[in-house]
């Protein structure tokens, strides 16, 4: 293989040059302010306002319900800080999964410092959400639920549709947040069909800008601003525009929408047959997640008696690059919170990894992939002093 | 993304841990015929780390003249325990009463260094190694030879916190009073051990992080 070979595209996605044609002139030639009361003002507010028709469209709302962020962890934040604190002074009750992205974690954990209680409703072996469990944590004063449609780490997707019923048939005004992030390429994010109020998503996960993300804010829900200093966005959102990451990620979603048949049939081909390969070829690995409900791009891989991170070193020689849930490499020395929640012990946390697939992966390349990961795996076992075979 | 393969990958740790890592020395080989004079083993999978270290000793000048090691873990603790291996085998192998002084501050040391919050939880060998010198001592008839366990001493009466504990937080990373406090407990009732505290934290940090930034 004479190129490296990048399977870390659940975190981060290389801008389209479709995209970046469309965005350079707002950086260069164009750079004027949205909020200018001259031509180019005038022609800047337009561009912007075009990106937000686009992006509605797609997400089949009206254009005044889509607010431009910073990224997808602004647009969880502003979603989840925006509905809990809409009142001055009021407390209530949030729900969240127990495997969202930090972004909604850490955020949650921060609301109950300021009086509001959180409860997490814990996911199947699937990773799955159950109505049930869900059901018998709201409370007369629930608030929010906030449930991410797919996960970063094992892919798994939520029935967001049948949680959105679930809360509708309730009769209480309870607000539904989705963190979608991991959508863009890969799901249908149309609001209405997922009847959610509140959609969080992030223009590098699909092949556009970083520093872009969007939220959408169904008209009549109580949001309250979280950076506050003029009345962009319908004075939902302070600061001026990033005209070129606006473009950028109105164009980017839809080029996404454009490939997702062809890519969701090619990329579950890919992952399918990744999935059995390593399943036939390394003895005693779990797949972490459902099968059946799972991103096209995702393979999350536990290998008994190894160390996600000595793979990842050892496969980064090789000029392959994947990312893991082992502890070894955040901070607070546990391991993926999303693969103990699913119901792995510590020992198969620790030797997880991710390999997400995108537009750059190929068949010869995941081959390649599984070809080296056999042999790191081979090697790793035969230095560790773990049992091969782990205990039931 | 798309260097050429021709470009050396980047890394994350020393040269030394990579060549370590990448070359591991004196690890057991499954098919090979070792006699063991003393075993240990140290860690578990759940914690993310296990080793475990295998020596032969020459009786006539009580030094180790052989070693094998397995570990599972992540990069530092695969190469911390070859680097350890190799120095207690170097220069017609280490006398056994220097090998029991050996503590992570000397492996770090021939490592060149290591991130603070990795040398808790990888470097490990000598532990395994003075398992390992324990168990020799044993299997030998020297029991009068194994040394006395760290002795525990509570610092802080209130949520009932040892000196053990308190460097066991600092080398997990809470490197300051404050994250001593939160992580532990330790001082945050009476607030009367805070000076010796103090000390606890100040002294592990000289033992082990003094070379090490």
């Amino acid at each position: 293989m004479d190129k490296n070979i990048y399977l870390d595209h659940a975190a981060t996605t290389p801008l389209s040059p479709e995209v970046f044609d469309v965005m350079k002139p707002w950086m260069t030639t164009q750079c004027w302010n949205p909020g200018g009361i001259y031509t180019g003002g005038f022609l800047a507010k337009e561009a912007v306002e075009n990106a937000r028709k686009t992006v509605a469209e797609i997400l089949g709302c009206l254009p005044k319900e889509i607010i431009f962020t910073s990224g997808g962890s602004e647009a969880n934040n502003l979603a989840i800080r925006g509905v809990m604190n809409s009142k001055p002074k009021e407390t209530g009750h949030l729900i969240i999964s127990s495997i969202e992205h930090h972004s909604v974690l850490h955020t949650a954990e921060d609301l109950v410092r300021d009086g509001h209680e959180t409860s997490i409703v814990n996911v199947e072996k699937d990773g799955q959400v159950l109505l049930e469990n869900l059901k018998a944590l709201i409370q007369e004063n629930t608030k929010l639920v906030s449930i991410m449609m797919a996960n970063n780490e094992i892919g798994v997707i939520q029935p967001i549709k049948e949680i959105s019923n679930l809360l509708q048939n309730y009769g209480k005004n309870i607000v539904f947040h989705s963190d979608a992030v991991q959508c863009g390429t890969h799901l249908d994010c149309d609001v209405k069909k997922l009847g959610v109020d509140l959609l969080s998503l992030s223009g590098h996960k699909f092949y556009g800008p970083r520093g872009m993300g969007a939220l959408f804010v169904k008209s009549g829900t109580p949001l309250r601003s979280q950076i506050t200093g003029g009345s962009q966005e319908n004075s939902h959102r302070a600061g001026t525009e990033n005209v070129a990451g606006i473009v950028g990620f109105a164009k980017a979603l839809q080029l996404a929408k454009e490939i997702r048949n062809s890519e969701t049939i090619r990329l579950s081909q890919l992952r399918d047959h990744g999935i059995k390969r390593i399943q036939a070829e390394i003895e005693n690995v779990r797949i972490n997640g459902s099968a059946k409900h799972r991103l096209p791009n995702n393979i999350n891989v536990s290998f008994w008696g190894v160390e996600g991170e000595s793979i990842l070193l050892m496969l980064n020689e090789k000029g392959i690059y994947a990312s893991t849930g082992s502890a070894c490499t955040s901070t607070n020395l546990n391991p993926s919170h999303v693969v103990l929640a699913i119901g792995q012990g510590h020992d198969w946390a620790h030797g997880s990894i991710r390999l997400s697939l995108g537009k750059s992966t190929t068949k010869d390349s995941l081959d390649y992939v599984i070809d080296e990961l056999k042999k790191v795996v081979a090697h790793l076992r035969s230095i560790s002093p773990v049992p091969l075979t782990p205990p039931n | 993304m798309n260097n050429s393969s021709g470009e050396k990958q980047r890394w994350i740790y020393s040269t030394t841990v990579k060549d370590h890592f990448f070359h591991p020395r004196n690890a057991f080989q499954e098919n090979e015929n070792f006699i063991a004079d003393g075993e240990g083993e140290v860690g578990s999978p759940a914690c993310g780390d296990l080793m475990r270290i295998l020596i032969q000793v020459d009786q006539k000048t009580d030094c180790i003249k052989a070693c094998r090691w397995s570990t599972f873990g992540c990069a530092s603790a695969i190469a911390s325990t070859s680097m350890l291996s190799v120095m207690i085998t170097e220069n017609e192998g280490m006398k056994i009463d220097d090998a029991l002084k050996l503590r992570p501050q000397h492996i770090l040391e021939r490592l060149g260094g290591l991130p603070d919050k990795k040398i808790h939880c990888s470097v490990l060998g000598d532990e395994a190694l003075r398992e390992a010198i324990n168990d020799y001592f044993k299997k030998s008839g020297q029991e009068n030879r194994i040394p006395n366990a760290p002795e525990k001493v509570i610092v802080c009466a209130c949520k009932q916190i040892t000196n053990v504990d308190i460097e066991e937080a600092v080398l997990e990373g809470a490197t300051t009073l404050e994250l001593v406090q939160k992580k532990t407990g330790a001082g945050t009732v009476c607030g009367s051990c805070v000076p010796e505290l103090k000390t606890q934290i100040e002294q592990t940090r000289k033992k082990y992080f003094s070379n090490n930034g």
